[in-house]
């Protein structure tokens, strides 16, 4: 792989750009691999990578039936933050947190993470209530969150309207500095290149139809089709479609798939500082780099895997983000589209091993796994590779729902789900 | 949005009227203390989320109030029927559900709402 650098821009500026090599071949898939981890998102191909450059096995392939980073990994609103409650969250998040403000470097491909902060509105005694027990448990844990007044939320991003005869009045607001965004498609770029330069096969349009197992139960490898392709251990992390992959291991886990909807507005010049949420309004918004504005909306309230959702729904969040920012009125919105999510019972994620040999699987991770990629990524990879969880990554195991040790964020996650 | 056929009501009214209420035909154990906790967990957390052909329940919450039964197709979330609560699965004919796989009606039109529900 060549390195991306200043000097190689200035190279192939000299030489018309014919230089530039292509970021990751697409290589006919072996008959066998160490490896197979489903699914070609953030979560799959960075554990691809993590596999490759922290635990030394390279023989492996990620498996996916679209094409790369065109599933979730594609289709989030690319908040970045690690302000959750409990400890089993804020462990992971953070974990992932830490890693994206070294990533661009480490993957020497811009993700374009930029900590530009993360302002939760607080509307309601309530909701304030709940931020402030967030703060203190997340300074506790030594995790960035701080309180502000309305004025300085409003010092912290310009076009909120915190009037008092607002439709939704504002109490004040969570703010976590390191919070903001990344570039999505990069992420997923990015870990491919690193990826396929330390060997991993990425392997596309290739759908697995079947888990095949052997006589004590333990994986074989996966039906595609494009041919059995043989594995000693697979990785599922197929996010909506997680619950049809581990059916076909006869594996089935707590998941429902909803749709859940983004939009984004013409480009604008930048008006937009950070990212703001409101759970109560249900409401998201930030400004991409080109300057759209990119806003999120909820999930549906039925299971579908129709990638689309009801009309409602995003009308709800238009109508809240108006009223937050009455600036915003008379902007054309440009695209929507919807993602399959899949929401466990005690909204957390799930990442661990399964009752069948050699079965991994990392799902759950509902409305919010793009801020997980690099650490859910990282702690998968040591989980594939060792047989067992990582200490940080330990209480999301499948077994939870046996045991009852539930990890409650359904009422502490950032937006209602 | 997608349009509902209350089977109580027997009238398609829109979703908003509804509320989802999770898998239908889930039997609650007669003994619940007695059973071991695996058997506890699938009974209370494990779903089938099916893609294509699903069993589920939905309340006509803003209308009569009752609860419901319905098939739908997840993939194009085309209801292929609705009945009434109490009464067992019901199976859908084959024709009806290759139908609905071939139409995948995922955008609705004014035609497959309106003009249906006129």
């Amino acid at each position: 792989m060549r390195k991306y650098s200043v000097f190689a821009i200035a190279r192939e500026a000299m030489r018309a750009h014919k230089g530039w090599e292509a970021q990751w071949t697409s290589p006919e898939p072996r008959s066998a691999y160490d490896v197979v981890i489903v699914g070609a998102g953030g979560h799959g191909l960075g554990a691809a990578y993590y596999l490759a450059k922290e635990h030394g096995i390279t023989n492996v392939a990620v498996i996916e039936k679209g094409w790369l980073g065109g599933g979730n990994t594609g289709r989030n609103t690319t908040i970045i933050r690690s302000n959750y409650l409990y400890e089993e969250s804020m462990d992971i998040y953070e974990h992932s947190l830490k890693l994206w403000e070294g990533l661009s470097q480490e993957l020497n491909y811009n993700v374009m993470y930029s900590p530009r902060g993360v302002m939760m509105l607080s509307h309601n005694v309530h909701d304030q209530q709940s931020f402030k027990r967030h703060i203190n448990a997340n300074r506790l844990y030594g995790i960035d969150n701080e309180w502000l007044t309305p004025e300085q939320a409003k010092a912290y991003c310009p076009p909120l309207d915190i009037s008092k005869t607002a439709r939704y009045p504002i109490n004040g607001a969570a703010l976590q500095r390191r919070g903001g965004t990344a570039r999505h498609d990069a992420v997923a770029w990015g870990y491919a290149r690193a990826a396929a330069d330390r060997g991993v096969h990425i392997i596309q349009n290739c759908e697995v139809t079947g888990i095949r197992r052997g006589p004590n139960g333990e994986v074989q490898g996966v039906e595609t089709n494009r041919g059995f392709i043989g594995a000693k251990k697979v990785g599922v992390s197929a996010a909506g479609h997680s619950s049809v992959v581990m059916e076909m291991a006869g594996v089935r886990v707590p998941l429902h798939s909803t749709p859940l909807q983004a939009l984004v507005s013409e480009p604008l010049k930048p008006i937009f500082p950070c990212v703001v949420m409101s759970n109560t309004v249900h409401a998201y918004i930030s400004q991409s780099d080109k300057g759209e504005l990119v806003i999120g909306a909820g999930t549906d309230q039925y299971n579908s895997y129709s990638q689309t959702g009801g009309l409602q729904i995003i009308t709800h969040t238009l109508d809240a983000i108006c009223e937050l920012f009455p600036i915003f009125r008379r902007v054309k919105m440009m695209r929507q589209w919807g993602g399959i999510t899949d929401n466990t019972p005690d909204r957390s994620p799930i990442q661990g091993v399964t009752p069948v040999p050699g079965l991994f699987v990392n799902c759950g991770w509902g409305t919010g796994g793009f801020k997980a990629t690099p650490g859910s990524a990282n702690l998968f990879a040591h989980l594939i590779a060792r047989g067992e969880p990582h200490r940080l990554a330990a209480g999301l195991n499948l077994d939870r729902f046996r045991t009852g040790r539930l990890i409650d964020e359904a009422a502490a996650a950032a937006v209602a789900h | 949005m997608l349009l509902i056929h209350c089977p109580y009501c027997e009238e398609d009214r829109s979703e908003l009227e509804f509320r989802w209420a999770g898998e239908a035909h889930i039997a609650r154990p007669e003994n619940i203390a007695a059973i071991t906790d695996e058997e506890f967990a699938e009974y209370f957390f494990l779903r089938n989320n099916e893609k294509g052909l699903t069993y589920e329940r939905w309340r006509h919450i803003h209308g009569c109030g009752r609860f419901f039964n319905a098939a739908r197709d997840t993939v194009s979330d085309r209801f292929l029927m609705t009945y009434k609560a109490g009464l067992p699965k019901q199976s859908i004919p084959p024709a009806e559900e290759a139908t609905a796989v071939a139409e995948e009606k995922t955008v609705e039109t004014w035609e497959a709402t309106e003009g249906d529900a006129r």
